[in-house]
């Protein structure tokens, strides 16, 4: 189960002049949800289509359960793709798109027959058949392309942004749905995404790309946790980032400057003193208070601000509070026992802190 | 006011453009040999159309030649807009733009070439190149229309056919056949039409042994306009008209889709 189903070893890509895929490394288990997360033209399709097999890598090697494919043709890598523009045969009807990779082996219409319907049954689209795509909804679609590539039984599957035309709510159940099948199927799902909430609560594990690297490769809770760059960091979630000089550094304990007070934090990285840093913050780590819920011998080491903002949530409220420098400030209350009500106005004076060693400390770059 | 000249002036273009078909139409059915007069309505000259065996075979020889000479550049066609779509190769580009010069080529350059390429390999004169003339005539044709079809086609579907395990002639045959048909049809439909009624370069490259209507009607109207050559020139129209029609709808139905 542990071994790995997709190996990557030092493969890269140029188109032109233009190095669209770094030299990469990756590693990828049997069974594992991948999502490959990043902004626009950072490489995410290029990578897939390398391991797909659509195009060919300028350097390195690509090995599949152990064997070299890097020279094999898509079709003997037993891989399916799922189109970001789904692809379908406009020609063809549901049935007939489905069943085409299986004619395409020479498979016995009688068994293409059983299971194309089952497949169908699966995503739910059984009364369908014989339609033809244009006559479907956009989910619809969706889940002809996803049928067309799992009839398949591919050992992976790689879906590329295959959710990016859905409207919300529909979206949101597709998420589910992929889940679902996953666990059904059992197999490696490479899943490409630019919606950082999907990627954070359907993967596995999930690699952060940045113009043809991949920053970051981790579970959701390591990249959102422990990013291991600035641009990790404020790629995924909302952030408060402080620049800062280490004053002095211990084995484990290291202290800063931050807006004249001054922090105790952990030292995890084992830096050292006059390092610089920045200190990076999430919103919902952050505690508020009001004036005159403290004493002024518990504001000793907390920062204060002036709130500029209050936005209601529903389950928070986000304030944006403004710090005597001019440097703004995301805090994100939650409604709970001890803070039942929350209501913060616009230019009233507050302080906050976080708990130490919630914060994440990233030396410069 | 400027309604009405602009309604004029739309008149006036439709009546100098049609008003000749019109003419020719009107007096294939004119009871009279020469008079330019109104005499009645009569079927007369298409009965005496169609009871000139000669004229007849000559109708056979053109339908035939069109069919054959559009069946092969549709195939021919084919392959070559495919081919520039789907692969790289050495002078593709050159090809490519070939093709467009060759539409634009006079066709009186393209009858004297192709009748200086015949009388060099001393080729007689016939059949045989008729035939080879209409189909180099047509090819460029047939390549750009069924070209600018297979361009609106989204390339991810042949990438999709590869990653489900489709070779070349699998692709070839379920999907891109399929889709181009309507072009193809319309392709064909062109080259055919072209084929029938191409007088240039098929008076230069024609023989004694060979004869095709256009050609005939040519000769026929040299003694005056008689009224058979307008019976048969409505027929011929008719027919034209026909494969537009049919050629638009299997574009037009194809799009609907
Ligand atoms: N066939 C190609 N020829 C030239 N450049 C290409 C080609 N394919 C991709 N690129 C370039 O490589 C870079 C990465 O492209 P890629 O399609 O992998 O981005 P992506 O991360 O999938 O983006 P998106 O989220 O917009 O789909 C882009 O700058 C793109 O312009
Ligand atoms: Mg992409």
């Amino acid at each position: 189960m542990n071994q790995s189903i997709i190996e990557l070893i030092g493969v890269s890509k140029k188109f032109g002049d233009y190095q669209a895929l770094h030299e990469t490394n990756i590693s990828i288990k049997n069974g594992e949800f991948i999502t490959l997360l990043g902004p626009s033209g950072c490489g995410k399709t290029t990578l897939l289509r390398l391991i797909s097999g659509l195009e060919k890598p300028d350097s390195g090697k690509i090995f599949i359960n152990g064997r070299d494919v890097t020279d094999l043709p898509p079709e003997k890598r037993h891989l399916n793709m799922v189109f970001q523009s789904y692809a379908l045969f406009p020609h063809m009807t549901v049935y007939d798109n489905v069943a085409f990779g299986l004619r395409c082996k020479k498979v016995p219409e009688n068994e293409i027959k059983d299971r194309v319907n089952k497949v169908l049954r699966m995503v739910k689209l059984d009364t369908l058949s014989k339609r033809k795509p244009n006559q479907l909804s956009g989910g619809q679609q969706q889940r002809v392309a996803i049928a067309r590539a799992v009839v398949n039984e591919p050992i992976v599957l790689l879906l590329d942004e295959p959710l990016s035309a859905l409207d919300y709510n529909l979206r949101k159940n597709m998420q589910l749905e992929l889940k679902e099948l996953q666990r059904r199927l059992g197999i490696t799902f490479i899943f490409v995404t630019h919606d950082q909430e999907e990627a954070l609560s359907m993967s596995d594990r999930l690699a952060i790309m940045n113009e043809g690297f991949i920053e970051q490769l981790g579970t959701p809770k390591d990249v959102y946790e422990e990013p291991k760059n600035l641009y990790v960091a404020e790629f995924i979630g909302e952030t408060n980032i402080f620049k800062a000089e280490i004053s002095e550094a211990y084995d484990d304990k290291l202290s800063v400057e931050i807006g004249d007070k001054r922090f105790i934090l952990n030292n995890k990285k084992k830096l050292s003193a006059k390092q610089k840093v920045h200190v990076v913050i999430r919103p919902e780590d952050i505690t508020v208070w009001g004036e005159n819920e403290i004493t002024p011998e518990e504001t000793k080491d907390m920062l204060s601000g002036t709130v500029e903002q209050v936005i209601y949530k529903g389950s928070t409220v986000d304030l944006i509070i403004r710090l005597s420098n001019g440097k703004k400030i995301l805090a994100s209350e939650f409604f709970n026992e001890d803070d039942e009500n929350l209501d913060y106005h616009a230019m009233e004076k507050v302080w906050f802190d976080w708990i130490p060693g919630w914060e994440v400390i990233l030396p410069y770059e | 006011m400027s309604k009405f000249i602009r309604n004029f002036y739309t008149s006036c273009v439709y009546i100098f453009l049609y008003l000749p078909i019109a003419v020719v139409i009107i007096f294939s059915f004119n009871n009279a040999k020469h008079s330019l007069v109104w005499q009645g309505f009569t079927l007369k000259w298409y009965a005496v159309l169609f009871h000139d065996t000669a004229l007849l075979q000559v109708a056979w020889n053109s339908l035939a030649l069109a069919i054959l000479a559009a069946s092969i550049a549709t195939a021919i066609g084919t392959l070559i807009s495919v081919s520039l779509f789907r692969y790289r190769f050495f002078g593709k580009k050159i090809l490519h733009a070939l093709i467009f010069i060759l539409i634009l080529t006079p066709e009186i350059v393209m009858a004297i070439s192709l009748l200086l390429l015949y009388s060099f390999l001393k080729i007689p004169l016939g059949f045989w190149t008729l035939l080879l003339a209409h189909t180099a005539l047509c090819i460029p044709f047939v390549a750009v229309t069924i070209y600018s079809r297979i361009t609106t086609l989204d390339t991810a579907i042949f990438e999709a056919a590869l990653d489900l395990g489709a070779n070349d002639l699998t692709i070839f045959h379920k999907i891109i056949l399929p889709l181009l048909f309507p072009a193809i049809v319309s392709g064909w439909l062109l080259s055919f039409i072209l084929s029938l009624d191409d007088v240039i370069i098929s008076y230069f490259v024609s023989g004694p042994t060979f004869n095709i209507l256009p050609l005939k009607i040519y000769s026929m109207v040299r003694l005056g306009v008689k009224p058979e050559v307008n019976a048969l020139c409505t027929l011929m129209l008719l027919f034209t008209l026909f494969a537009v029609i049919a050629s638009y709808q299997s574009i037009f139905k194809k799009k609907l889709k």
